[in-house]
């Protein structure tokens, strides 16, 4: 089947394979067909068209006013944007938000691997630890930073306790801004590993045993073992894993939004938190919208640019 | 098979085990059963890491308010086990109003989505339309959507179709999930088109097709669905944050921050309810993990 081998995340073309010519040879019941095929799709895309789309545009709309909390704006072109440019706020935003995604993403993919490598060998009471490991992706991610906030408080924290009982000097996880930001990237990290670590389960099944076999036949131990077939074979998983998880780096928002607020001093503040307050705190919706279309901007480049290069791999392999 | 058994299948098969009766193999079995506990021992720091904090959350909801944040000492359990932490957030809060909605909200959201995700997707893998691509890219395009950047004009139809105010201003924005419809078209192009012409052929419309040859075929990706449409409408909290302003309609999340905002830092109310948050979706994912890894290996995620 032609499908199959395109049966894999982000690289497949949607559409079936021969559809152009067969569009114009008119099948008997393509009319049909296709009408069937837009009831199916009526519902998802009505809900999309209004709760989605129309916003965006709406979005774009108002990112070209000059809004100062009620009311209508003033057309105002690309004002807002010329702003952001000279705000250094929105810089930092900008810097923290890709330093969190280079900062969580490879620890958390990392994590994940090691976790379920392991996982995909034979351990004692395996079905536990994978529960453990995967529990706390069942936490919201309120309830994450409030846990979050219960470790890292500086002064009845339990963390900083345990410092200070074998002889450390405790850290100032809220005061400072490099601790605060290891706050948030480590309550991620926690957060997210469990997510990674069950898709490289997922993808370890379609690694038949058979490869292995050659490889300790050919005298490989476990660490090339790993280095020469289990990395590359996973080679598809972690791709799909590094667009998914620059992604949710790229809309971090409660995390930290209820662990730190974005502070101390906008030491934390990301892109979203950042046009969440500008928008709904300070009234500033005209830019907070601007803002929001240079995020969602940046993340359909990436997207589009993983999405050619999984192409481009494709036709090479 | 089920995946427990292909896990252990892959794991006792080769990479550990070519049988042999060399001279060799009993000091081949002495550091294979060395290199067992070694991962063992890494799993188990990694699975504590992984739960520690979910203990200490624990800890702190069944203890009184200063045994374990207040004293000098280090603590690390209760000396007694106490219920007044729950006893004062039920006290002050509308919390079993605020767990209905929850459910309500996260049952009424999942119906919709996967339903809209089966019937899109299905279209997406089997049927021939103009547009296809044009119209997949662009529900794939809003995976990259934070909501934050279109929160004022989505406020602005919610409130302006009279939904503010009502469950549907949480449930109809989040209800069309563009990763649902992606995993359920990838899970569905491997659906053997075949089947579904023979169908065809006896006679069965579209609908039926779908409804007959289609949806039995495909549980193991209703799973994976309702699985992940439930945990992230229970867990939501950007866009309830800003379509839910009044207190009876709150759901659990919005509530952990609205209590957190009264309590400060009363960590034991806090944690307490933020218990009745985590609880029960633990409990249904613990239960339902088998099913979502196989449901996601299927999926084509791999």
């Amino acid at each position: 089947m032609a499908d199959t081998a395109v049966a894999r995340p982000g690289l497949s073309r949607p559409g079936r394979p021969e559809r152009g010519e067969r569009m114009r040879t008119r099948r008997p019941g393509a009319r049909r067909e296709a009408l069937a095929a837009y009831g199916f799709l009526a519902p998802n895309y009505l809900l999309l068209l209004v709760f989605v789309l129309v916003p965006l545009v709406g979005a774009f709309f108002v990112s070209l006013q000059r809004t100062d909390g009620f009311g209508d704006g003033t057309f105002a072109g690309l004002d807002n944007y010329a702003r952001l440019v000279g705000d250094p706020l929105f810089w930092r935003a900008l810097g923290n938000t890709v330093l969190f995604t280079l900062l969580v993403t490879p620890l958390s993919m990392l994590l994940g691997l090691v976790a379920a490598t392991l996982l995909n060998t034979a351990l004692p009471v395996r079905p536990l630890w994978r529960s453990l490991l995967i529990l706390p992706m069942a936490v919201s991610g309120v309830a994450t930073a409030l846990i979050g906030v219960l470790v890292f408080d500086q002064n009845s924290g339990i963390l900083n306790r345990i410092l200070t009982a074998v002889g450390l000097s405790p850290v100032t996880w809220q005061s400072d801004p490099v601790p605060a930001f290891a706050t948030i990237v480590l309550a991620t990290v926690w957060w997210r590993t469990g997510f990674n670590m069950l898709i490289y389960l997922a993808g370890l099944q379609g690694i038949g045993p058979d490869l292995y076999e050659a490889a300790t036949l050919d005298g490989a131990n476990r660490w090339q073992r790993f280095r020469n077939v289990t990395i590359p074979l996973l080679g598809p998983t972690s791709f799909f894993l590094v667009v998914l998880n620059v992604i949710f780096s790229f809309q971090v928002f409660d995390i930290v939004f209820v662990l730190t607020g974005g502070g101390p001093g906008g030491a934390t503040s990301v892109l979203v938190t950042y046009a969440y307050e500008t928008g709904f705190v300070t009234r500033d919706q005209g830019y907070a919208a601007a803002i929001g279309m240079v995020l969602f901007l940046f993340a359909l480049v990436f997207a589009a640019a993983q999405y050619r290069a999984s192409r481009t791999k494709d036709v090479v392999e | 098979m089920s995946i427990h058994e292909r896990l252990d299948a892959t794991a006792s098969g080769s990479p550990l085990a070519p049988p042999s009766v060399t001279p060799g193999r009993r000091a081949r079995d002495r550091s294979r059963r060395g290199s067992a506990i070694g991962r063992t021992i890494i799993v188990a720091v990694v699975g504590l890491a992984a739960v520690s904090p979910l203990y200490w959350m624990l800890a702190v909801a069944f203890s009184s308010r200063a045994e374990l944040l207040g004293g000098r000492e280090l603590r690390l359990w209760p000396r007694e086990v106490t219920f007044e932490n729950f006893e004062r957030v039920f006290a002050s809060f509308p919390v079993a109003t605020w767990f209905g909605n929850s459910v309500a909200i996260a049952v009424v959201v999942t119906l919709i989505s996967v339903s809209t995700s089966l019937l899109a997707g299905y279209a997406f893998a089997q049927l021939r339309f103009r547009g296809s691509t044009a119209l997949f890219f662009l529900a794939l395009a809003t995976l990259v959507l934070p909501v934050q950047v279109i929160m004022v004009s989505l406020f602005r139809i919610v409130t302006a179709t009279g939904l503010y105010g009502t469950y549907w201003a949480v449930i109809l924005p989040v209800s069309a999930s563009a990763f649902g419809l992606f995993l359920a078209r990838q899970f569905m192009l491997g659906i053997p088109r075949e089947l579904i012409e023979a169908a065809r052929l006896d006679g069965a419309g579209h609908v039926q097709t779908f409804l007959r040859v289609v949806l039995p075929l495909s549980k193991p990706l209703i799973a994976v669905l309702v699985f992940m449409s439930l945990l992230s409408s229970w867990n939501d909290f950007a866009w309830p944050l800003i379509a839910l302003r009044e207190n009876r309609l709150f759901t659990l999340p919005i509530g952990l921050l609205y209590l957190q905002g009264q309590f400060g830092s009363d960590y034991g109310a806090t944690m307490a309810y933020a218990l009745l948050n985590v609880v029960p979706i633990a409990i249904v994912f613990l239960v339902f993990q088998r099913y979502f890894v196989a449901g996601l290996a299927r999926s084509g995620i791999k």
